[in-house]
């Protein structure tokens, strides 16, 4: 089952500086009557501890010189997070794993998505797909803009790098989704994206996208 | 004043930064500006690099520093100004932690040094000890001990052993 994630897109001014960093996104609807923040199936509960017995403390501790990880940290630093403090989505992982003593559940979107996490090194973030408006892409926030559609939604700082849709910002790169654009128990059809900076293949983002879309339409 | 050619370079272990100071808003960046912040932004690539590999060879002996760096208020596009004081604090990290490396191998070498000695003639090192850690293993301790006990001890009869001591 083929998998060509749209691109998505980035304003001028993030291109300029940040050439090659892209947004590859999908839709899926995943299986209708089994709840996005429930309990995860059986299946993917065994993924998740298969996967608890293949990190461990050595591969945790060498991470960070992984190629893919060392990308996003090299990312991390060039947009001012500085990764010992803000961790990168895999490591921020796979440090919980030492300390928990596994991969725990989190519910079957959660688990979803760190299972892509782990697998490829490319993170993954679903939105529900029902409250946006076009293709995400890459921008920099606005002077007093919302952060989401919501109303009282809170301002963004002007200047950061957030994720957004036709209409409005609806997260912060690498950061918070905003309010409202979580996925919930009423979503139908999630929009799944990731990050994409210049050094990581195609081939580990589309297989995290896949993977999650093959798990939630398997119902997991 | 833009900077043309802006390198690292590594003299007795240490880097040191060649790069004039410049700080020009990022969003009104001339061909020239945009070269330097590319520069910077490789050299941090390739910092962000040596460091990691070198905490991860050198581990558990090396970490990076505890202070967290200043915030640079969430994520966002670097003024040259910004990435200037990113790359400056990645080598001083590069540096401290290629300082602690270095002063564990000392502390590796002298202790294998005195492992050998001990080896050798045990009966001029009674009772010495070299944790094992000291020595690239993870645990246990070296240890002149008396063969079989006090009969050992007073008959002059001495060996090296390693107790395990891992849990």
């Amino acid at each position: 089952m083929e998998l060509k994630p749209d691109p998505g897109w980035c304003a001028p001014e993030v291109e300029r500086e940040l050439p090659g960093l892209s947004l590859p996104q999908t839709t899926i609807e995943p299986v209708l009557g089994r709840s996005l923040t429930g309990g995860s199936t059986p299946a993917v509960l065994a993924r998740l501890r298969h996967l608890s017995d293949r990190w461990r403390g050595a591969r945790v501790v060498n991470v960070r010189s992984e190629a893919v990880p060392a990308t996003y940290r090299v990312l991390y630093r060039q947009i001012g997070l500085d990764p010992e403090q803000v961790r990168t989505p895999l490591e921020a992982l796979v440090l919980e794993r030492v300390l928990d003593g596994g991969f725990l559940s989190r519910g079957l979107l959660a688990d979803v998505l760190a299972i892509a996490l782990i697998d490829t090194g490319a993170p993954v973030w679903a939105l529900d797909d029902e409250r946006l408006q076009g293709p995400l892409g890459l921008r920099l926030s606005r002077e007093g803009e919302p952060f989401g559609r919501c109303s009282g939604a809170p301002d963004l700082r002007q200047g950061r790098l957030v994720i957004a849709d036709s209409a409005a910002s609806v997260a912060i790169l690498f950061g918070a989704l905003a309010p409202g654009h979580a996925p919930d128990k009423q979503t139908r059809r999630l929009r799944l994206f990731s990050v994409q900076p210049p050094g990581v293949s195609d081939l580990h983002v589309e297989e995290a996208l896949w993977q999650c879309r093959s798990l939630l339409a398997a119902g997991g | 004043m833009v900077p043309t050619d802006t390198r690292l370079v590594l003299t007795d272990g240490v880097f040191t930064a060649q790069l004039d100071a410049v700080d020009v808003p990022a969003r009104h960046a001339d061909p020239g500006e945009r070269g330097a912040r590319d520069t910077l932004r490789t050299q941090i690539r390739r910092l962000e690099h040596e460091l990691s590999m070198l905490i991860v060879g050198a581990f558990p002996h090396v970490r990076p520093r505890d202070q967290a760096a200043e915030s640079l208020g969430g994520p966002r596009l670097l003024s040259l100004g910004e990435l200037e004081r990113v790359r400056d604090e990645l080598v001083d990290e590069l540096r401290d932690v290629e300082r602690q490396a270095h002063e564990r191998a000392e502390i590796e070498r002298r202790s294998r040094a005195r492992l050998q000695r001990m080896a050798l003639e045990p009966a001029h090192h009674k009772f010495a000890r070299v944790e094992a850690r000291d020595v690239g293993g993870i645990c246990g301790v070296w240890q002149v001990r008396p063969r079989f006990g006090l009969l050992g001890m007073l008959a002059g009869w001495w060996e090296l052993k390693l107790s395990s001591g891992c849990p």
